[in-house]
């Protein structure tokens, strides 16, 4: 190799590894970072007790309840939506007019910005419906967030379905809908379950799209219906970030702690069923 | 024999067509869902123009929504919107193609299997935690070397926005890297290349449409982006390009008027809708063009 060549791989090789250990920094120095800012107060407050004027009293308990009851009601809709939609699609729609209009409202849906829904949410579902600034309306709004993406992961799963399984139940006498539920459905199962669990960990860190739908309020009781008012971890956060004593900046580092813990254990076991499946079709 | 069993109180045949109509029903939602999007976005804004103009709105200097001087003119708020789309973007695209790159060509298994959760990781972080990083750690860092750096300022956020958006770019180019065949790759080293060579000039010029198509998602994502601008840039509709000064971006103004009082039917209210609008028509743009550009590909390919 001549001399040129040479620098010429050097630095392009340079060029891969610094992008490559710059991620891992960036990574590193985040969560150190939060990690050192928030653990003085990470204490049992934090997670027992209602937000407060005070920051060494304050708690997100009021969020985290909002946060499980708002993203537990959105899987419940998008899960039966988009896994019906991802099997009409890939299954029943072919090249029809309709599912290429699924297809385009699909395509569509997932592109819309986050804060959107959270805007037509406020209008149609809270005044139009009359739904009020509740859960019911966020969870709604977050259902239809992360629906693509549950039909995405379903459609994708049900075309790796080999056809002469579906071609093989129905030499046997199968009608379309039993090859459906019977062949097709148990083998998408697994993947559009990791793909619900990454979905509910997406909904879990939106804060734009509720805190239009529910503005920044104090909640200082947990919530027992639907309807109640509500906020959610990721919005409690961006209120204590918002302020400008030392105490809640240390509070909202000490609350990021709290939602990186849920998100990241939900992140491994969707990673974990998903090689135990990959394992079962390999075996 | 089996027209007549029967499943409760339908034959069997009836349970073929009420399937296909129960999931047909289902997949409808998502046509709704657009609809009732477009709808209310559209009849909201269409009262905001009854009383502004649309010329005022696009091309208007001044941005004052919640004051008494009302004003709402989005030039700010689009020149905010692009200036810190493009600082992520200048960081996450050599950053992503970067990463990719190392990991389909370079990387071993062993590797791979380490730094593929770290990307995982990174593309599961919610913004508002890029926001609080912008804030508390890059602008006090990037302070040390531009003094004149304003505690909020669109560099930071932007800054944040690309790493944001970098896992997105990995991911999809490596996919698409991986689909450059082998024989490809193995002419150029019979050739006498060198793996610098054959990844520029085989492999990326191969994958280059999916890269523009990943790239225009990404800007999609990083225009659509509220949480890291709110918190870091400033909320300040200033008309500048001067990254260490403090901007506001679309969704930052949709966001403001939120967490502030935009009582329902006024026209401070429905400017949010206008706005959003405006930012659903650029996203939607972008899909379609990344979308055409993908689609192409798949053409040229088959």
């Amino acid at each position: 190799m001549t001399k040129l060549a040479i620098i010429q791989e050097f630095s392009f090789q340079t060029y891969l590894l610094i992008s490559i250990s710059l991620l891992i920094m960036i990574l590193t120095i985040l969560l150190t970072n939060i990690v050192l800012n928030g653990e003085n107060m990470l204490t049992p407050n934090l997670i027992t007790n209602y937000p407060s004027s005070n920051p060494n009293e304050a708690g997100m308990r009021s969020a985290i309840l909002g946060s499980l009851y708002t993203v537990g009601s959105a899987i419940l809709i998008a899960l039966p939506l988009g896994i019906a939609t991802g099997l009409y699609l890939n299954e029943y729609g072919g090249k029809s007019k309709i599912a290429s209009i699924i297809n385009m409202s699909l395509v569509n849906l997932a592109g819309v910005p986050s804060i959107i829904f959270g805007l037509v949410a406020l209008s149609f579902l809270t005044n139009v419906i009359g739904y009020g600034r509740s859960i019911l309306s966020g969870s709604i709004a977050l259902a239809f967030l992360i629906l693509p993406l549950i039909t995405v992961a379903t459609i994708e799963a049900a075309r790796l379905v080999p056809s002469y399984h579906r071609l093989a139940a129905y030499a046997l006498g199968a009608k379309k809908y039993q090859v459906v539920f019977r062949i097709v459905f148990p083998k998408i199962l697994p993947s559009a379950l990791t793909s619900s669990i990454l979905a509910l960990s997406r909904a879990m860190g939106e804060a734009a799209p509720i805190l239009i739908i529910s503005g920044l309020i104090f909640i200082r009781k947990d919530p027992v219906s639907l309807l109640d008012r509500f906020t959610v971890m990721p919005l409690q956060i961006f209120n204590w970030i918002s302020r400008p004593q030392q105490a809640f900046i240390e509070l909202s580092a000490a609350g990021i702690i709290v939602l990186l813990i849920i998100l990241i254990s939900l992140n491994i076991t969707a990673i974990y069923i998903r090689n135990r499946v990959q394992r079962a079709v390999i075996e | 024999m089996q027209t007549k069993s029967k499943l409760f109180f339908i034959s069997k045949r009836n349970v073929d067509l009420f399937v296909k109509f129960i999931l047909l029903f289902a997949a409808l939602f998502t046509v709704a869902a657009i609809i009732i999007i477009i709808y209310t976005l559209v009849s909201e804004s269409l009262s905001f123009f009854s009383h502004v103009s649309l010329n005022e709105f696009i091309f208007g200097t001044k941005w004052a929504a919640l004051f008494d001087d009302r004003s709402f003119g989005t030039i700010p708020l689009l020149i905010g919107t692009l200036l810190t789309t493009s600082i992520a973007l200048s960081l996450a695209i050599p950053l992503g193609i970067g990463s990719a790159a190392f990991l389909s060509e370079y990387a071993s298994r062993d590797i791979r299997k380490i730094v593929k959760p770290i990307i995982e990781i990174l593309a599961g972080i919610p913004t508002v935690v890029y926001g609080y990083f912008a804030l508390y750690f890059i602008t006090p860092n990037l302070r040390y070397f531009i003094p004149d750096l304003y505690a909020y300022n669109a560099l930071s956020a932007g800054i944040a926005m690309g790493i944001m958006i970098v896992p997105t770019i990995t991911t999809l180019t490596e996919d698409a890297f991986y689909l450059v065949p082998n024989s490809l790759k193995s002419a150029g080293y019979a050739l006498g290349a060198r793996k610098s060579i054959v990844i520029l000039k085989i492999v990326i010029p191969y994958s280059i449409s999916t890269i523009f198509a990943t790239i225009i998602l990404a800007m999609g994502r990083a225009i659509g982006e509220t949480m890291i601008v709110t918190i870091a840039a400033g909320l300040k509709p200033t008309l500048t390009i001067n990254p260490f000064e403090s901007i506001m971006t679309m969704t930052a103004a949709i966001a403001q008027a939120a967490t502030g009082d935009a009582p329902h039917g006024t026209l401070e209210y429905t400017s949010l809708f206008a706005v959003a609008t405006y930012l659903f028509v650029i996203v939607a743009l972008l899909n379609l063009i990344s979308n055409y550009i993908r689609s192409k590909w798949e053409i040229k390919h088959d």
